[in-house]
């Protein structure tokens, strides 16, 4: 992982408030901070907006490199490649899209953080904003 | 006025409370966690030196009496694939149906999964005799020339099982690494380090989230067909031949029923101890074993007409080799095999139509081992008693299991439990994400009001 930038880190209690900050910071041209959840969330995904994982591209390859000319055997290659090419594109995507920034390990429990990193003159507006939208904790993490 | 509160109300946990409770499962183990451990280690090493013995004097050791050449060891390896299909019928079909209750159960479910189709995989080599030359069974490049037949369902087996064995596996790891990550922080010692390589790197971010829910859903897509296909290929290894009782199209969904049916008994018979000795009964409750006990009801009945279509057929085809097949069955050398058959898995089940009896942790309990024993002794019937009667009665022969292959029969559920108990205490047997999920992300406006 690359060296981690500073920036800003908040920490949410509740759901609501982080998609609301996320909103937030894209309104406000925000686009490479980091949202950690202890549970996938549709708001929160909403709210960050990606575009759909590519993971489906290496299912669908590997699948179909699974197709050889007896019927039976075929079928159980199709699943094995498929569900190993899945394994790998969730490496390799997950890998490509890391997010080097700071954590606490309260995000894998019950809290939601959102990492902004940001020059030293950009603390304070992002600080108010996450502050504002409802943060529980805001820090700079160098 | 009183005020009404729902009992969810009450025990619902908090995000903090479910990672607590399920990493303290991970505690020091206690003495009854010893003792089981040193109980199913010892049942292994007999199993163990059983075996040694067959390899040291040969596979005469073995109680095989021509025509039965498929003994205890194919019926055992029959056994141990059915097993393992309700994890994924648990993990992957109900995921796939947002069936909220499996979250609770579908890691015990997933990892006996795994466990059970490492104990089947032992039989096929164990009953070839030269375990090492079990590589022989793939297709490889070699200087002989020698090629597998692509055309033969006992290839397909395995293929299927090395494939089902393969994406179990995956499955059981990539739904681990959000609970390990969760467990990382608070571990200590060697558990820390194995936790924080294991864990891969996991930090919940949104991008990872996004990778995974859809490769999560994918291997859930995959691994449904898979389990529907991997004990139809198992039939085939018998629907595919000529041998009375075997040949027949039934066999597949027979089977498949009858997977489903061994592995859901199976789950319940690990569940009962897993919930006492880790004291987890806030996160496994009562209501699960309904839901699972309606789960073998509907498969136990669907195995039941199995059994009665068969008979059925063997009356109605006017084929006096698959009449004679079923009479033997019912009234021949082995009849106390197919009556405990019968008794354990369509009799007993109908117990179920009793909410009092699907809400009875013992009484499940029981049953589950009763449902065990019948699938055990259905793959008997199947195996032995159709090969021990085909088509010339002078070719009819008996065979008798030696205390070799019950010893290693015994062995192969002291190796299953080992790696069961070893897991349970090293890993969350509870899915803390999964379980997390089901209860909504506190909002800000609910606080409020």
């Amino acid at each position: 992982m690359s060296a981690q930038p500073s920036g800003i880190l908040a920490s949410f209690r509740f759901v609501d408030a982080a998609a609301d900050a996320v909103r937030r910071l894209k309104d406000e041209g925000y686009r490479d901070f980091t949202v950690y959840t202890p549970v996938p969330n549709v708001e929160i995904a909403r709210a960050v907006g990606h575009r759909a994982s590519p993971v489906r591209l290496w299912t669908l390859i590997g699948g179909l490199t699974g197709c050889i000319p007896y019927v039976v055997i075929a079928f159980e290659l199709t699943i094995l490649f498929g569900a190993s090419a899945t394994i790998l594109g969730l490496l390799y995507h997950s890998w490509k899209t890391r997010q080097a920034g700071a954590y606490d390990n309260r995000f894998a429990d019950d809290h939601i953080g959102i990492f902004v990193p940001c020059p030293p003159e950009r603390r304070e507006p992002v600080q108010a904003l996450l502050r504002d939208a409802g943060a529980e904790e805001v820090q700079f993490a160098a | 006025m009183a005020t009404i509160v729902r009992q969810d109300q009450i025990t619902r946990p908090t995000y903090h409370e479910i990672t607590r409770d399920i990493a303290a499962t991970l505690g020091s183990p206690s003495r009854t966690y010893y003792v089981l451990l040193g109980i199913v280690v010892a049942v292994f090493a007999v199993g163990v030196g059983a075996l040694l013995y067959q390899v040291r004097f040969g596979l005469g050791v073995a109680g095989y009496t021509p025509p039965v050449m498929w003994g205890v060891y194919i019926t055992t390896f029959v056994f141990w694939v059915g097993i393992a299909h309700s994890g994924t019928l648990i993990s992957a079909i109900l995921y796939l149906f947002r069936s909220a209750w499996r979250t609770a159960v579908y890691r015990t479910a997933e990892a006996m999964t795994v466990f059970a189709v490492m104990t089947a995989g032992l039989f096929p080599v164990i009953h070839v005799g030269r375990l090492w030359y079990a590589y022989w069974l793939f297709p490889y490049p070699n200087q002989r020339q020698l090629w597998v037949n692509f055309k033969s369902p006992l290839l397909w087996d395995v293929f299927a099982v090395s494939t089902y064995f393969t994406v179990s596996t995956l499955f059981l790891i990539v739904g681990l690494v959000p609970d390990i990550a969760a467990l990382r922080s608070t571990a200590t010692g060697w558990r820390k380090k194995l936790y924080e390589i294991t864990s891969l790197g996991w930090r919940g971010t949104d991008q990872q989230w996004r990778h995974y829910t859809r490769a999560y859903l994918y291997l859930a897509a995959l691994a449904t067909p898979l389990v529907l296909s991997v004990h139809s290929v198992v039939s085939w290894d018998f629907a595919m031949s000529i041998v009375p009782g075997w040949h027949a199209t039934i066999f597949a969904p027979y089977f498949v029923a009858g997977a489903i049916y061994s592995g859901v008994a199976m789950v319940v018979t690990l569940l009962v101890p897993l919930r006492k000795v880790f004291k987890v009964e806030r996160y496994i409750t009562v209501e699960h074993f309904e839901n699972l006990s309606k789960l073998l009801l509907l498969t136990g009945m669907i195995v039941a007409y199995a059994y009665a279509v068969e008979y059925f057929i063997a009356w109605y085809s006017g084929n006096p080799f698959e009449q004679q097949s079923f009479w033997n069955r019912a009234f021949g050398d082995y009849w106390w095999a197919t009556w405990t058959m019968i008794l354990c898995n369509g009799a007993l089940p109908l117990f179920l139509f009793f909410r009092k009896v699907r809400r009875s942790i013992p009484a499940l309990f029981v049953l589950s081992l009763f449902v065990n024993l019948g699938m055990w002794f259905e793959r008997f019937v199947i195996i032995v008693v159709s090969l021990s009667h085909e088509y010339e009665p002078y070719a009819f022969g008996h065979y008798t299991p030696t205390w070799v292959e019950w010893s290693i029969l015994a062995g192969s559920f002291g190796w299953f439990f080992m790696w069961f108990l070893l897991f349970a205490k090293n890993f969350p047997t509870v899915s803390i994400t999964e379980v997390k999920e089901i209860i909504p992300l506190p909002r800000k406006e609910r606080a409020r009001t």
